[in-house]
């Protein structure tokens, strides 16, 4: 979760302005960063999501 | 104007459709409060995700964004996608699934509620009441500026700013008066699903009627060369984790989003809208501010006290689909103010207004017992309910909103600044309070002495650095935008943490104090 926040913004391409198919190469980044995290959420919600919670089932 | 008739008579139509689907929900709303403000807990995912989402369908995002974007720069886009897809989705776990639990468990409406049981404070209470509402005030003028910009742009100033401004402004209160949650919730997701096919379509136009967006780039070239590289003006690092953070703290602290934690149907609909959260947010993101980045290469000029979509669209779409677009802009701002009336009224009759009419029944019913269980929080609740004229408060809640809807109309004649410098205001004075909230919610050691040193200690500063000009005292300035090039509101965020803390830990629980509410008894399905 720590490295899904940290390289939510692509620091390394700070300052960087590559052109991909009409569009900044760090908003794709953005773009596929940011379908990770759906996937990662999801899988997320089917782990570990109740046991931080302290929560009793039923 | 020929077309003057035409852009009136489409944004009048699109509000008055809008207003007709909210009586139709409010006609199969049952009348009491659980139902009014949550829709009796019975939101699925579509509708929740969508009526969370419908309040980012703000003048913040349809407009101050894409004009931010024009004026600085793409990277807007990152910054909110961060923010909303994935800082605030973590904190829709940590703070709305929790919340939710609390709120199930003890049949919670209010966050001002939530706390004041657990800390046994009718102060607390109120003053998370009152805090919540003096910051929804900006912000729901900032939904009166845009409304009144939008209609400038589109109409080229033949419809004035204060009519517009007017015009949404008797819609929002018609709304609320004439429907609860359940008719808010279904416009939001009506709102939603219509914003973003027609910001898409809006793309797609934009980029046929100028010939590809190689074009653009070569414009953006030319006029605006910085715009490719990351960062750069006015994104510095700094920028970006300061405002990423606090909208994403200030969302959830904002009435009508924290409502929303208590109104899922079950523990499933939180988990689908988490994971398919930072998809939506970049499905409305990515193509609004893109449009406010290209019109900078495509050199449209916007007026004085305009925005730029508007007049992007009139430029380079047919007029009844600028008019659609900004119509439907106007009625999700609409239905946006509606939820944040909507909850703010809830906070003002439940946590201002009842507690100064009603005698203390909390110790007579149990508000000190310390193992509440559901039935008796459900037998309290309904008692609460019934010793106050139900009647009486339904007006007043109504008074409420329409006396609100019209104080910040008459502020947003004064237009005191930019549609995102208003909106970061509030949403930095809402994010003082989250992190009280969630040490409150995690750590059974919080008290009532800390939780209120921490809300009141933070606001204090904040409001501080909003109201007083910056000064120089001894070579050091303060009040200023920034300490050490990081946002105050950062810094607001962090004192009142650390009040939090350090004064719970040198202070003991008061004898009203719930300490296991929030901790024991949670069950989900």
């Amino acid at each position: 979760m720590v490295v899904l926040v940290v390289l939510a913004v692509p620091w390394f391409l700070w300052g960087d302005s590559r052109v991909v198919a009409g569009l900044p190469l760090w908003l794709w980044w953005h773009v596929g960063w940011m379908a990770l995290a759906a996937v990662v959420f999801y899988a997320f919600t089917r782990g570990p999501w109740e046991r931080l919670m302290g929560v009793t089932r039923g | 104007m020929a077309d003057l008739g035409l852009q009136v008579g489409i944004v009048g139509a699109y509000l008055l459709v809008a207003l007709a689907i909210g009586v139709l929900a409010y006609r199969l709303t049952g009348r009491d409060a659980e139902d009014y403000y949550l829709a009796n807990r019975s939101i699925g995912t579509v509708v929740l995700l969508f009526t969370t989402f419908a309040t980012l369908l703000s003048a913040f995002t349809f407009f101050g964004g894409p004009n931010l974007a024009y004026g600085a720069g793409p990277e807007w886009i990152l910054v909110m996608g961060v923010m909303d897809g994935v800082i605030f989705a973590l904190l829709w776990y940590a703070v709305g699934y929790k919340q939710w639990l609390v709120g199930r468990a003890h049949g919670y409406v209010t966050l001002g509620e939530m706390l004041g049981d657990r800390f046994g404070s009718k102060a607390l209470r109120t003053v998370v009441a009152l805090v919540s509402l003096f910051w929804l005030f900006p912000y729901v003028m900032l939904q009166q500026m845009g409304a009144g910009e939008a209609l400038v742009g589109l109409t080229d100033g033949a419809i004035p700013y204060w009519a517009g401004a007017a015009l949404i402004t008797v819609f929002m209160i018609l709304y609320v008066a004439l429907a609860g949650l359940r008719g808010v919730a279904w416009t939001d997701t009506v709102q939603g699903l219509f914003m973003l096919s027609v910001v898409w379509i809006a793309v797609a136009w934009v980029l046929s009627a100028v010939g590809g967006v190689g074009v653009v780039n070569e414009g953006l070239r030319a006029s605006n060369p910085d715009f490719f590289s990351l960062g750069g003006g006015l994104y510095s690092p700094q920028f970006v984790i300061s405002s990423a953070v606090t909208i994403a703290f200030g969302v959830t602290m904002f009435p009508q989003i924290n409502q929303r934690f208590f109104v899922a149907k079950s523990d499933a609909v939180l988990k689908r809208s988490f994971a398919l959260w930072p998809v939506l947010v970049l499905l409305l993101f990515v193509p609004a501010f893109l449009l406010g980045t290209w019109a900078a290469g495509l050199g449209v000029t916007v007026p004085e006290g305009a925005n730029v979509i508007p007049v992007l669209l009139t430029e380079y779409t047919p007029a009844w689909f600028a008019a659609l677009v900004i119509a439907g802009a106007m009625a999700a701002m609409m239905s946006s103010s509606d939820s944040m009336l909507l909850s703010g009224s809830s906070y003002f009759t439940r946590d201002v207004y009842r507690p100064l009419v009603t005698a203390d029944l909390s110790g007579v019913l149990g508000g000190d017992s310390r193992s509440d269980s559901g039935a008796l929080a459900l037998v309290r609740s309904v008692l609460r309910e019934r010793t106050v004229d139900g009647d009486r408060e339904a007006q007043v809640a109504r008074a409420g909103v329409a006396l609100f809807a019209t104080l910040s109309f008459v502020a947003s004649l004064f237009r005191p600044g930019s549609l995102i410098e208003v909106g970061d205001t509030a949403f930095g004075g809402f994010a003082q309070m989250a992190l009280p909230v969630i040490v409150a919610l995690y750590w059974d050691g919080t008290t009532r002495d800390g939780m209120l040193a921490g809300v009141l200690g933070s606001q204090a500063f904040y409001l501080l650095h909003v109201f007083v000009p910056a000064q120089s005292v001894g070579g050091v300035t303060v009040f200023g935008a920034t300490y050490l090039t990081w946002d105050y509101a950062l810094w607001g965020m962090a004192l009142g943490f650390v009040l939090t803390v350090g004064v719970s830990a040198l202070t003991g629980a008061a004898p009203e104090e719930n300490a296991t509410r929030f901790t024991e008894g949670l069950r989900a399905d």
